[in-house]
């Protein structure tokens, strides 16, 4: 059965990674929902934060076969349930909607959406959140007049008290340490 | 400070082209397979100055210097070189290089590259080096500064070698060739997100072993991991102290002595008849370096249902990407079976193996015996393989090209040494033996090589003849000629209504070709030529071409259909 699944890999921060992975989803023909990449906590290590609908047992072949990549330290399929995870919406939306009534700025009250900036012309709206609720305040936005509008890709921290790749790369000190001594 | 590190150590100030060949050189390199052209021309020029060091073999045309390169890295353990130019050069070896990665072929290529300043411009025979060899490289890189060339040359011998070995490809560009840098060299031995010899579980090794322990029906899958990790003679152990009958995968096959009571033959959709059937019935499956290829395993749905499955795996995503294992123990060979044989019992499976015996009774009566010593007028392949066989003891090398010459050859050839049968496996390379052949025999020129092919494969390399031909590398060829592309018309015939759409071939005088590159030829369409034939071929000195003109319309037996199962083998 399809379900969402969110992949974290942990790499080197080498020219191209970014294509030997993708290419292992469309080998499988798997579509890419959602794709953020930033260094990681650790100075130099970049994180990877794919999502995609698929099956378990493929995720569970796509991650082994991105944990293969030579520049790859550690990749994770998770599940929902697993993550937090957020996406940050920009909204630009004419002025003269917020002052013409007070629907507008109801609608960032309730969707605890805040404003960036504002000019005579447009107002830059901010929301994070869910895709799901990003969505929800664009479809309620959309009859005033969106002037622009974009999203991130989510990003995901697991629910463990540490993250698993400060696991793995401890167990890699470790393992290091035995072989040194 | 030791003498080695001394001489690593010691900087000089050279320009990147010669950075490289030194880089080479401090990696053990004495061969390179390759073709020059104008972005790599630097690199040659400064060639010419270490003929004494680097054998540099010409070859005509790129891609037999990728399969030369991988027939070299086959049967020496060290990793084949290539040099090419930019563009096409570089394209040229893409077949060679997703051969490479399929049948895990240590081998680095090297591309010349336009100057840094123009890549991307579409600058004259600029192409994309990195974009199109990334799916079929294991690794790969573009050096656009001298002083990176040795970090990164150390770095690809190490990825090339370790772990499951895979070709490398390295694009340089023209700038960096030229430019001067200061050269040192240390070889690379440890790069942190790259695991090569994953940790033994102990756990998972205990519970492998209980499970061989208490099998009654085992069956080992050897595949070319055993070779790869060097540890025929821990396998054989293992099989011999258990009592288990050994099959083998296509790239398998040296791994096991050809007349050993527990080697019950080759799996798949060409292989022997018992080792198929008996997957259906063994109670176990003890996998050992291979990885389930659809050519190995038929349908999966119908595969091995009554067995559990142990497989012994250096990379992890081999494990249940094909079929699920019960057990998986993910490390070298050589590690996990060295103390796996101290928790093996010694155990006997006599009424098992007798099945096998039985089995290979039939498929003799059935298939073997017709095709190795046939009374029907046509000369058939096998019989061909049977006197190499005869006249050789099977102490040479073979090397096939792909069709049904090479599902004859791996079910006949009784080659003695491991690694001994060099073939394109996953890939199924047409064009591959020639070559192949060529690099082995540059690799072990101490050894009789030789070449099967067939008529279509041949052509698709044919050029090669002039590189063994200027090497003078003593390449014994044997063309199988059914005048067709025999493998594609046998599916033909079974599954297609016998509509041969394309695959007759109007063939030249391929003895009349041969003859005219200075390389000496027979062709023979007689059975009672046929001895003294192979005599003339392995006795004459240099590279020879043995034409056999076979049975045109012959058919490789057994045969798992595609999408059936191993029990649903055909032997007729």
């Amino acid at each position: 059965m399809e379900q969402e699944f969110t992949i974290t890999a942990f790499s080197e921060n080498s020219v191209g990674l970014l294509n030997r992975i993708t290419i292992i989803f469309t080998r499988r023909h798997i579509n890419i929902d959602s794709l953020t990449v930033s260094e990681s906590s650790i100075k130099g290590i970049f994180k990877f934060t794919i999502v995609v609908r698929t099956t378990k047992p493929m995720i569970q072949k796509v991650e082994k076969q991105i944990e293969k990549l030579v520049d790859v330290l550690k990749a994770f399929s998770l599940c929902t349930g697993d993550i937090i995870h957020q996406e940050i919406a920009l909204y630009k939306v004419p002025t003269e909607i917020l002052t013409a009534s007070n629907e507008v700025e109801s609608l960032v009250r309730k969707h605890n959406a805040r404003i960036l900036e504002v000019t005579p012309d447009y107002t830059v709206i901010e929301k994070t959140g869910h895709k799901a609720e990003t969505q929800e305040l664009f479809d309620s936005l959309f009859r005033f007049g969106v002037l622009q509008f974009t999203r991130s890709g989510r990003v995901a921290i697991t629910k463990g008290k540490e993250e698993y790749f400060t696991q793995f790369l401890k167990k890699l000190d470790n393992e290091k340490a035995k072989v040194e001594h | 400070m030791s003498d080695k590190e001394d001489s690593s150590q010691t900087v000089r100030r050279i320009t990147g082209s010669e950075g490289l060949l030194l880089s080479l050189i401090e990696e053990g390199v004495d061969t390179i397979f390759g073709f020059p052209g104008g972005a790599i021309m630097p690199v040659y020029d400064l060639l010419y100055n270490y003929r004494d060091k680097l054998n540099h073999i010409l070859v005509r045309h790129e891609q037999g210097a990728a399969h030369a390169a991988e027939g070299y890295a086959r049967v020496t353990g060290r990793v084949g070189v290539c040099l090419v130019t930019s563009g096409p050069g570089a394209t040229n070896l893409t077949t060679g290089l997703a051969d490479a990665m399929i049948d895990s072929t240590p081998i680095i290529c090297i591309s010349g590259q336009v100057h840094a300043p123009l890549l991307g411009s579409d600058a004259f025979q600029e192409t994309d080096v990195m974009g199109f060899s990334m799916p079929i490289t294991k690794w790969n890189i573009q050096i656009t500064r001298a002083e990176e060339i040795p970090s990164i040359i150390a770095k690809a011998f190490f990825i090339a070698r370790t772990g499951r070995p895979g070709p490398v490809m390295i694009d340089i560009t023209k700038d960096a060739q030229f430019a001067e840098f200061d050269f040192s060299y240390s070889k690379c031995e440890d790069i942190r997100s790259y695991v090569p010899r994953p940790t033994l579980n102990h756990e998972h090794l205990a519970e492998a072993a209980r499970l061989i322990n208490a099998s009654r029906k085992p069956l080992a899958l050897v595949g070319q991991g055993v070779l790869l990790s060097r540890t025929e003679a821990e396998v054989l152990t293992l099989l011999e102290k258990a009592e288990i009958p050994a099959a083998w995968t296509l790239l398998g096959k040296t791994a096991l002595p050809p007349d050993h009571p527990l080697n019950v033959g080759m799996l798949g959709m060409h292989g022997n008849y018992g080792p198929n059937i008996k997957t259906n019935e063994s109670d176990l499956l003890i996998a050992l370096g291979m990885r389930f290829d659809d050519r190995v395993t038929g349908n999966l749905s119908s595969y091995a249902r009554s067995a559990k499955i142990v497989h012994f795996e250096i990379d992890p995503s081999e494990v249940d990407k094909n079929v699920r294992a019960d057990v998986a123990v993910i490390a070298d060979l050589r590690d996990s079976l060295k103390e796996l044989l101290l928790m093996i019992n010694e155990n006997k499976h006599p009424e098992w193996l007798n099945q096998f015996k039985s089995a290979y009774q039939y498929e003799y009566e059935k298939v073997i015996q017709k095709d190795l010593y046939p009374t029907k007028e046509g000369l058939t392949m096998a019989e061909v393989i049977r006197r190499i066989n005869e006249q050789t003891n099977g102490n040479i090398i073979m090397v096939t090209d792909v069709g049904q010459h090479q599902m004859i050859a791996s079910r006949y050839f009784t080659g003695r040494s491991p690694r001994s049968l060099v073939t394109s496996g996953g890939l199924g390379t047409m064009g591959f033996g020639v070559p192949a052949a060529l690099g082995v025999k540059t690799g072990r020129p101490e050894m009789m090589v030789v070449a099967i092919v067939g008529d279509g494969g041949f052509q698709m390399t044919i050029q090669e003849l002039g590189t063994v031909a200027q090497t003078g590398a003593a390449v014994k060829i044997v063309l199988m000629n059914n005048h067709f592309l025999g493998m594609v018309r046998q599916w033909q015939q079974l599954f297609f209504d016998k509509r041969y759409s394309f695959t007759e071939l109007k063939n030249p005088d391929f003895v009349a070709i041969a003859n005219a590159y200075g390389i000496a030829g027979r062709c023979v369409s007689k059975r009672e030529e046929m001895d003294d034939a192979v005599r003339q071929m392995l006795t004459t000195d240099g590279p020879f071409l043995l034409e056999i003109m076979v049975e045109k319309e012959d058919n490789v037996f057994p045969m798992v259909p595609t999408g059936a199962s191993v029990s649903d083998i055909r032997l007729e």
